[in-house]
């Protein structure tokens, strides 16, 4: 029984996810499962930088470098040398995880801001290579075959296949956010949050910490962008490296409140819902990106501590479920 | 020796460019010396720059450089608007807070941009004609353009060194808790800071505006720029700023002569992620 009351954080984005998949199954949408898709999607990658900013306290501005860097070599292996998606989405999650491992032995041991700019600088110098690689394509990219999803009944099977991929893959991401919340692991993570000299005087080994937090906050972007590009059928540098998709992904952490389980997906809800409503409605659909610089700035100046964070902190009932 | 002729014509330009670099390298640069914030509105502020040199000279006619002037002053007051609105309060948060708080103004500017002037090139069509320089030819609005760069690095150093708010400036970059129980007005102090720093980054996009076309987007590769200078020259270090330029225009009129010119960014962004891994203090040491 204790066991389980440990794990009663889990209940929430369970059930979250569950509902994200039955809608489009029940009203049988495929509209609805598109929209579907793109929060999935959302909560994945934002649950994984979480992993790193809300627990390390390592904030990481070119994260999508493990999207775009995953999805290159997934679609590839998927689009060149013949193999099935699942070996696509294996091959992106370790190339990514591999590439966060060699990465993070160097850039972990700057701090604070710095290490922001290394990865700003790393999402940059890696689109701007990848635009030169010609076995990538260079800029023109790489063009799915469309032969590839006969495999899978075609292009309509291959794209609800790619629905339910996400979902299991979504689901994994809030697990490992879970577990590495509540393990001993994640306790080392955020006592080098608080405190990254104490945490070691403490016995957490901080870079072995950091280099494993980053590693598993890698490995489900790159698996996302596998899926993502190979349901896309096609993928070129501007869109598998963009910057601006970084920081909306700190946005959605930060929204919902990171640190937390629920707040990536509560923050991945919220944005995507204002950006749809924004971006469709009469008035503001023209300057929809300022409305959103200012719902961010109010944010940032008022409730730094995200949505699931202002509860916790007001109703403290709720910390049980909240986390 | 087609290598070295290319050579010849592309390092002057490289190196002209590179002083202008230095001007919005040393804004960015400057702002994070005196209170630790990252500038992420630095891009969008550089563009809007560009479009009051276009509004000044095409639309009311102004001569560009002296239109360099107003701009110089709204740079100034924008800069302190932003400071108030969005940067005070975060000030002592961590990181995160304050690089999305400037990036939510750079939200806030874009959109705002995107919607008056769409996303479509716009050209200032103004020349001062060119010289030759053996067999290079050097354009007028560049060369005028890395004259008005070392004017203002000569400016700026003055007033930091020479005047009471600029010997402000530099205490408050030292030590600001020291600097405030000498009873300077550090709130004051900062937002003027931030202003300054705005007021190079529209002046460096005024004279880029001079010479090559541009949208409310440019400002983002220059900000990153500005940041490869900035990690180049130490942050928080004006004039290591200009050198840091100096080095990228060099950088950038001697790849081509090489390499294709795609491969310039690439060498750029991992000469930056490796001078911050081996010496993050930059090459010529950071705040002073």
């Amino acid at each position: 029984m204790k066991n389980l009351r440990n794990h009663l954080g889990l209940l929430l984005p369970i059930l979250v996810v569950a509902a994200m998949t039955l809608w489009p199954v029940i009203t049988d949408s495929i509209a609805n499962r598109e929209n579907s898709f793109t929060i999935l999607k959302a909560i994945a990658l934002a649950s994984s930088l979480n992993i790193l900013l809300g627990y390390t306290g390592y904030v990481s501005f070119g994260h999508i470098v493990f999207y775009g860097f995953g999805g290159y070599f997934g679609l590839y292996v998927v689009n060149e040398l013949g193999w099935s998606i699942w070996a696509g989405i294996l091959i992106g999650g370790i190339a990514s995880g591999l590439l966060a491992f060699l990465l993070g032995k160097a850039i972990l041991r700057l701090r604070g801001a710095y290490f922001a700019l290394a990865t700003i600088g790393i999402n940059e110098a890696m689109r701007a290579f990848i635009n030169n690689l010609d076995l990538f394509g260079g800029p023109i990219g790489m063009v799915l075959n469309f032969s590839v999803y006969k495999e899978y009944g075609g292009a309509a099977q291959a794209s609800s296949l790619s629905f339910y991929i996400m979902a299991g893959l979504t689901f994994a991401a809030l697990v490992i956010s879970h577990l590495v919340r509540t393990s001993k692991f994640g306790l080392g993570l955020q006592a080098v949050r608080e405190n990254e000299d104490a945490a070691e005087v403490m016995g957490v080994i901080a870079p072995d910490a950091k280099t494993w937090a980053y590693v598993l906050s890698a490995i489900i972007p790159g698996m996302v962008g596998v899926l993502f590009f190979f349901k896309n059928g096609h993928i070129e540098p501007p869109v598998a490296f963009p910057l601006h998709s970084s920081i909306e992904l700190l946005v959605m952490v930060m929204l919902g409140g990171q640190g937390t389980v629920l707040g990536p997906i509560l923050g991945a809800f919220a944005y995507q819902g204002m950006r749809g409503y924004l971006v469709t409605s009469d008035i503001f659909k023209d300057i929809q990106l300022s409305v959103s610089g200012v719902l961010l700035l109010l944010i940032v100046l008022f409730i730094p501590a995200g949505a699931v964070g202002w509860f916790r902190q007001r109703i403290p009932a709720l910390r049980r479920v909240l986390a | 020796m087609q290598q070295f002729n290319l050579l010849l014509t592309s390092l002057p330009d490289g190196i002209l460019l590179g002083f202008v670099y230095g001007v919005a390298a040393m804004g960015l640069t400057l702002i994070w010396g005196v209170m630790n914030v990252i500038n992420l509105s630095h891009g969008p502020i550089i563009a809007l720059g560009m479009f009051g040199t276009f509004i000044l000279f095409i639309n009311m006619g102004i001569n560009p450089y002296v239109g360099l002037l107003f701009i110089a002053i709204l740079g100034l007051l924008l800069g302190v608007l932003i400071y108030f609105v969005a940067v005070h309060r975060v000030i002592n948060a961590p990181h995160l807070s304050s690089l999305l708080a400037t990036f939510s103004v750079n939200m806030i500017i874009i959109g705002i941009g995107t919607a008056i002037f769409t996303t479509s090139p716009y050209n200032v069509d103004f020349s001062l004609g060119g010289f030759k320089l053996g067999s290079t030819t050097i354009l007028g609005t560049r060369l005028v353009a890395a004259l008005i760069a070392i004017l203002v690095t000569g400016g700026l150093y003055l007033f930091l060194y020479r005047t009471r708010p600029g010997k402000f400036i530099r205490a408050v970059t030292n030590n600001r808790a020291a600097a405030e129980l000498m009873g300077v007005p550090s709130t004051r102090i900062l937002a003027l800071s931030f202003g300054l720093g705005t007021m190079l980054a529209a002046v460096s996009g005024a004279l880029i505006a001079t010479f090559f076309p541009f949208n409310i987007l440019s400002g983002g590769s220059y900000e990153l720029k500005s940041f490869v200078i900035g990690v180049l020259g130490g942050l928080g270090n004006p004039i290591g700023a200009l050198l840091g330029g100096l080095i990228l225009g060099i950088l950038e009129g001697i790849i081509p002569a090489f390499l294709e010119t795609s491969w310039v960014p690439v060498i750029e962004f991992a000469l930056f992620v490796v001078i911050l891994l081996v010496r993050p203090t930059g090459l010529f040491g950071a705040k002073q």
